[in-house]
């Protein structure tokens, strides 16, 4: 990093982009040219720090210092009294929830102790605009060590011997994928970059693609040299603006530096990216499907085999990789597969990256080694359950995934045990949730996202769903019976027997898990017609406690229906054909006098 | 749905587009991409036009068009709000944030107001799950909001007026 003596990294994520990072920027160059300091103090705007829950986050370097929650308006101070006179802003640090010290620099902090970054390496420390930032940190170090010092073979032999699997959600050991494109009978072959992430909840890839996108150029056309491909392709979402622009940019600076494009580095490979967009369907991270896509089509998945390895984008040997599972080959090429398969569990190499989220303290972008406990996860990095609640599931593998309770606390994350729970590994979402929310609901919800992506192909996908679905309505209504029970069982084993592809094959497995786990909540709802975590509106009932209400009129006042009724200084009175269960009357009343059954 | 005539500058566009990548088929969702970020939204009329450019019939078109719920066959509201349903906000009180906006705008997911000021959608993690529940107006994300900031970020709008 050029002369500068000290650096100002401002957060340019798309949380920290919401919360006004790019005035907090500007606000910085102005004032630092204003005191004629532009050349000695360097501000750059960078990727995801992963600390998003205490977004936006401003880093000062080389002190490390770590500033939360900043507004434009902090930023003068930081000039001020940080950068000219060397005193930090107190205020403005973060402090440990445990006991209330400052932190003054974020190698102290819980958040960051227990993680290894691998994919995330450059994320929240480089410029990803900036090619040069990206080589300064041995950037494309390993595409030339590839292209002038091994064969191809002996590249694959390294990604195999390192133990990587894919991070897309599936876990196929990357280095056999490539192998098995190589040996694919081809003239033209393709490498593609599935950027879709459709689990809603999970914002790895696209923080990775946001703050470090020259990771994911090098990897993919390593992988093209391996392969014997000329051409790949990124497959991103179209929801994606920010990601879609920097790939941009990074490619075109790949191609001006000879990094990408015809006679890469002087060795006479050639290898182009372009992009494709997705338009907002699920199914289409599934690889048939994304390959359809495409090529322009509806995005249906069709059978396997053919494999895309054997037959994908135009007919053509296709491999198509994750986007955190090609951040990792750098580094794997680099350091070597020893290093990398000393890191993590015995059939699970390396880290993973997780999109933590949900009723949790520290909402945020991690990556840890496999093998780390949920609880570790959750309470450590994650600093525990929000409002001081107790913790009730978490949730990884988002739509095809499960929920497991504190009794899975402490099994060490891997593909392995994850599905040994119930559940799965997935693409990296994992969603915490505490005693208010009701489990039925959530698998609930996870169906209706389901709904909503079936792509209609096969019957068991598009009907049983929804069959499934008004069930858990039936049942969340307070009309469900136990012969209903058995039915989503029955029906939910069968939708996973039959489905065509992985989207109908998983998308019962919220239901299932919960079925298992929450036995007794779904028999609450059952049984007594109530919703134990009281989330459940139809279940809901509402009412005024004559002993307690004061006649303030408060509750009155705020029904939005007019459901309430009743005389100053005398008790009120809750309409149950009209009270819509908003539950205003019970927040506002400061006496108490709301009940809620 | 009444039919709608395209004016020749839009019919020119479109074919603009179509041409600037090749008239290719397997470029059908590009084009529409671009063609519905121009337009706003891609009525049959719009649908035919590209039909006739690549060289497909219009049942191709409009089977792609209604698979990807990133294409609308709706004019959106001047003000298009998004509320964020994906896992992390749906646990931090989307629910009740959408159910607020509905209310407020007497008008159901899908739907635009009489007066063509908002419309609303609800869409799954714009990866600002730190500042769930989120909903988006436009481009301008809120983070963390709550059900009794619904009407203020309505009003807020209200009151904007887009000179042309
Ligand atoms: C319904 C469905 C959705 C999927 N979504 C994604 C996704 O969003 N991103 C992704 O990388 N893989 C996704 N996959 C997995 C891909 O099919 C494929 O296995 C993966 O991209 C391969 O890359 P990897 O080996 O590097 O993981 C999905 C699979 C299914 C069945
Ligand atoms: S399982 Fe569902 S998403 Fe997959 S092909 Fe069948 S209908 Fe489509
Ligand atoms: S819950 Fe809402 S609708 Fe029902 S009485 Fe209270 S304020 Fe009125
Ligand atoms: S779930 Fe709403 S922003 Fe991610």
């Amino acid at each position: 990093m050029a002369d500068y003596n000290m650096h100002v990294l401002v957060c340019g994520g798309t949380g920290c982009k919401a919360s006004e990072s790019e005035q907090i920027k500007n606000n910085f160059k102005k004032y630092l040219s204003e005191l004629g300091l532009a050349d000695e103090v360097q501000v750059i705007t960078t990727g995801c720090f992963g600390f998003c829950e205490k977004g936006p986050i401003v880093k000062i370097l080389p002190d490390n210092t770590f500033y939360t929650q900043v507004t434009p308006k902090d930023v003068w101070e930081i000039v001020e009294e940080h950068i000219v006179k060397g005193r930090k802003v107190k205020h403005l640090l973060y402090k440990d929830p445990k006991n209330d010290h400052l932190i003054p620099d974020a190698t102290g902090m819980d958040f960051y102790k227990k993680q290894i970054r691998i994919a995330l390496r450059n994320c929240g420390f480089i410029n990803p605009e900036n090619v040069e930032e990206y080589i300064a940190r041995d950037g494309y170090a390993a595409l030339g060590t590839c292209l002038s010092e091994k064969t191809p073979e002996e590249v694959i032999q390294v990604v195999k011997d390192s133990g990587l699997r894919g991070r897309g959600g599936g876990g196929f050991p990357t280095g056999l994928k490539w192998e098995l494109t190589r040996k694919a009978a081809g003239d033209q072959k393709y490498v593609v970059c599935n950027a879709d992430e459709g689990d809603p909840g999970a914002f790895m890839d696209r923080s990775i693609l946001e703050g470090d996108p020259h990771s994911v150029i090098e990897a993919m056309a390593i992988c093209g040299y391996c392969v014997g491909a000329d051409k790949g392709l990124v497959y991103i979402r179209a929801e994606y603006p920010l990601a879609i622009q920097r790939l941009k940019v990074a490619i075109n600076q790949a191609k001006e530096y000879g990094l990408l494009g015809t006679d890469i580095l002087g060795t006479g490979f050639h290898f182009d990216i372009e992009l494709k967009y997705g338009a907002g369907a699920f199914v289409c991270g599934e690889e048939t499907a994304l390959i359809h896509s495409m090529e322009g089509l509806r995005g249906e998945p069709t059978v396997k085999p053919p494999f895309p390895a054997e037959s994908g984008y135009l007919g053509k040997p296709t491999n198509v990789n994750n986007v955190e599972t090609f951040a990792n080959i750098p580094v794997i090429i680099n350091k070597g597969a020893a290093w990398f398969s000393a890191i993590g569990t015995e059939k699970s190499k390396g880290t993973k990256v997780f999109a933590l989220a949900g009723n949790i303290n520290n909402v945020g972008l991690i990556e840890v080694p496999m093998g780390t406990t949920l609880r570790e996860v959750i309470y450590d990095i994650g600093g525990g359950i929000k409002d001081g609640k107790e913790f009730k599931s978490v949730q990884t593998g988002g739509p095809s995934g499960g929920c497991l309770t504190k009794d899975f606390l402490d099994v060490p994350i891997d593909y392995d045990n994850l599905l040994k729970a119930g559940s799965m590994m997935g693409s990296g979402g994992m969603i915490v949730m505490d005693e208010g929310d009701c489990m039925v609901s959530i698998a609930k919800f996870y169906l209706e996202f389901t709904l909503e992506e079936s792509c209609g192909k096969c019957t068991p996908c598009r009907i049983g769903n929804k069959r499934l679905h008004e069930i858990l309505d039936k049942i969340t209504s307070g009309k469900g019976t136990r012969e209903d029970l058995d039915r989503l069982r029955i029906l939910g084993n069968v939708i996973k027997d039959t489905s065509l592809c992985g989207l109908g094959q998983t998308s019962p497995n919220p239901v299932l898990s919960t079925l298992d786990n929450f036995m007794d909540e779904y028999l609450a709802h059952v049984d007594e017609h109530k919703c134990p975590a009281g989330q459940c509106k139809k279940l809901l009932h509402y009412s005024i406690d004559d002993e307690k209400c004061t006649g303030c009129t408060l509750c009155f006042r705020n029904c939005p229906v007019g459901a309430i009724s009743g005389e100053k200084r005398s008790p009120h009175y809750i309409d149950q054909s009209l009270c819509i269960k908003c539950g205003v009357c019970l927040e506002k009343c400061k006496f108490g006098a709301v009940l809620i059954r | 749905m009444p039919k709608i005539k395209l004016a020749e500058k839009t019919i020119e566009l479109i074919k603009e587009i179509c041409a600037s990548f090749d008239n290719k088929e397997g470029e059908l969702i590009n084009v529409l991409h671009q063609v519905q970020s121009k337009l706003g939204y891609l009525p049959a009329e719009v649908q035919e036009v590209i039909a006739r450019e690549l060289n497909m019939s219009v049942a191709k078109v409009y089977g792609v068009v209604t698979f990807y719920s990133f294409f609308t066959m709706k004019p959106q509201g001047e003000f298009p709000i998004s509320i964020c349903m994906g896992t992390a906000c749906y646990v931090r009180g989307a629910e009740q944030v959408l159910s607020e906006f509905k209310r407020q705008l007497k008008i159901e997911v899908g739907q635009t107001t009489a007066d063509g000021k908002f419309s609303l959608s609800s869409l799954r993690c714009v990866g600002a799950c730190g500042l769930a529940p989120v909903v988006m107006v436009g481009e301008k994300v809120f983070g963390r909001v709550t059900s009794p900031q619904v009407l203020k970020i309505i009003e807020e709008y209200k009151e904007v007026n887009v000179e042309e």
